[in-house]
């Protein structure tokens, strides 16, 4: 063992990240949209559709992501009736499962990250919108999203950092994402730690490089905090 | 076998090892948050302290356990801590593989993630001291345990609670991971009647459905552990 085994580990390992980053992006806009959904019942007003969303959120947030998982993948497809439906070829695959239960999970605490932007939104901007006759969509639009948008980066930078953590679970579903790959390499090599600490490596440059990302986005976003150029 | 059978408390069902599981997370859990309480208020120290060598490796420690996969860490804590205990146990003379308890490495597992959160829920607590109560304990003669034990302590686990009570959701689903180490907790009772009574539907659902009869029990605790702790502060005028 040496450098060239450090080597190997690392591009094999490398080579796993793209099923790691297609989960993690696929789920995470696919979750968006979810999330976007489930914040406009939230917020609807109408009993049913606001009862339904509060259930989704209880549910996808207060169980764990990898039950959830193991809901979709192991449990859906041992029932006959979904063998026997459309649903089928797509409930198969281990890869559109992890991504389906990924994003139903992530769009309830997404939606709570929508929520809690929308909430901090200003009342007198919005009023003042309406004072100088901008339609519902161009408030939106104009006012309302942009503002929320920057309010909801931190929350979201947090989300979506824990959904690249979270994507080592698909290693228990059969896809070879870089978790199962360094599992793999260990059972394979019974070199104990070195690929644990490689895919470690990954993951935490990965984070690192999205943290520093949303820091950017914040930073290109609130130009009007910051301090005035002398 | 229907599903009622299955996980009835009958001969041969799987109730009762379902109930065992959910007090085994329940146990795991709970452990790993006292773990994590320890680790994080000593981050949180040795932030507030002003130490740079002790700061830095506080500092150190959370980023890196925030940044990794709990999955992995659960992997690396279970090899790692027998390894650890395996080289101990040769030093003093006992041959061969030492395993560490699997209930000890998850909990190890959980706490270590568990604390560098908790790091920054003790730091914002103690910075939500008013600063003059700590100024008017020291004016009346106070020593530092003193005023730890009367001032500090009592209003960082206060303000404290909120924080926690996140933190101790998060390290409930982060304990089915430790099935993976094959302790009994509730995921793994779950993936054992799915494999034996070939039901991985009702199994999966039924453990997803104990895990939010945790999560909201304990939610409830919470807000009351919150609603008693602030019982003598102002509430904020409307």
């Amino acid at each position: 063992m040496g450098a060239d085994f450090l080597w190997t580990t690392f591009t094999r390992l490398l080579g796993a990240l793209d099923v790691t980053l297609s989960v993690w992006a696929l789920s995470i806009v696919l979750g968006a949209f979810i999330a976007a959904g489930i914040t406009w019942m939230r917020g609807s007003g109408v009993r049913p559709l606001v009862y339904f969303a509060k259930a989704y959120i209880f549910v996808f947030r207060g169980a764990p992501l990898l039950v959830q998982l193991f809901v979709v993948y192991y449990g859906l497809g041992s029932i006959p009736a979904v063998r026997a439906s459309i649903f089928w070829p797509f409930l198969r695959d281990a890869f559109d499962c992890a991504v389906l239960s990924y994003a139903l999970c992530t769009a309830a605490y997404q939606s709570e990250i929508f929520r809690g932007a929308l909430a901090a939104v200003p009342h007198g901007q919005i009023e003042a919108a309406r004072a100088c006759g901008m339609s519902r969509v161009t408030l939106f639009r104009r006012i309302i999203f942009p503002i929320a948008l920057r309010q909801a980066l931190p929350a979201y930078s947090t989300e979506v950092i824990s959904m690249t953590k979270a994507t080592a679970l698909v290693s228990m579903v059969t896809l070879w994402d870089v978790m199962s790959v360094a599992l793999k390499i260990r059972n394979d090599t019974l070199v104990t730690y070195t690929p644990l600490i490689v895919a470690g490596a990954i993951y935490f440059v990965l984070n690192y490089l999205i943290a520093r990302a949303f820091i950017a986005v914040e930073h290109w976003l609130s130009p009007h905090l910051r301090a005035r150029p002398n | 076998m229907n599903w009622t059978t299955a996980l009835g408390f009958g001969d041969r069902s799987w109730g009762p090892a379902m109930v065992e599981g959910a007090v085994m997370t329940l146990l795991v859990s709970t452990a790993g948050l006292a773990i994590g309480a320890i680790l994080g208020s000593l981050v949180a120290w040795a932030k507030l302290s002003g130490a740079k060598f002790a700061g830095a490796i506080g500092e150190g420690y959370a980023a890196l356990f925030r940044g990794l996969p709990e999955l992995l860490v659960v992997y690396f804590v279970y090899f790692g801590s027998s390894a650890l205990l395996t080289a101990f146990a040769n030093l003093v003379g006992i041959e061969g593989f030492v395993g560490v308890p699997a209930f000890a490495a998850g909990s190890l597992a959980v706490g270590v993630i568990s604390g560098a959160y908790q790091a920054e829920v003790f730091r914002g607590a103690f910075l939500a001291i008013a600063k003059g109560e700590l100024e008017a304990a020291r004016s009346v003669g106070m020593g530092r345990w003193l005023m730890f034990r009367r001032i500090i302590a009592p209003q960082v686990l206060r303000f404290a609670i909120p924080g926690l009570g996140n933190l101790w959701q998060v390290a409930l689903k982060d304990s089915s991971l430790i099935s993976v180490t094959g302790l009994a907790e509730l995921m793994r009772e779950s993936q054992l009647g799915a494999g034996s009574t070939h039901q991985p539907f009702t199994f999966y659902v039924a453990g997803g459905a104990l895990y939010l009869l945790l999560t909201a029990f304990s939610d409830r605790l919470f807000e009351f552990a919150e609603a008693r702790a602030t019982r003598g502060m102002r509430r904020e005028a409307h």
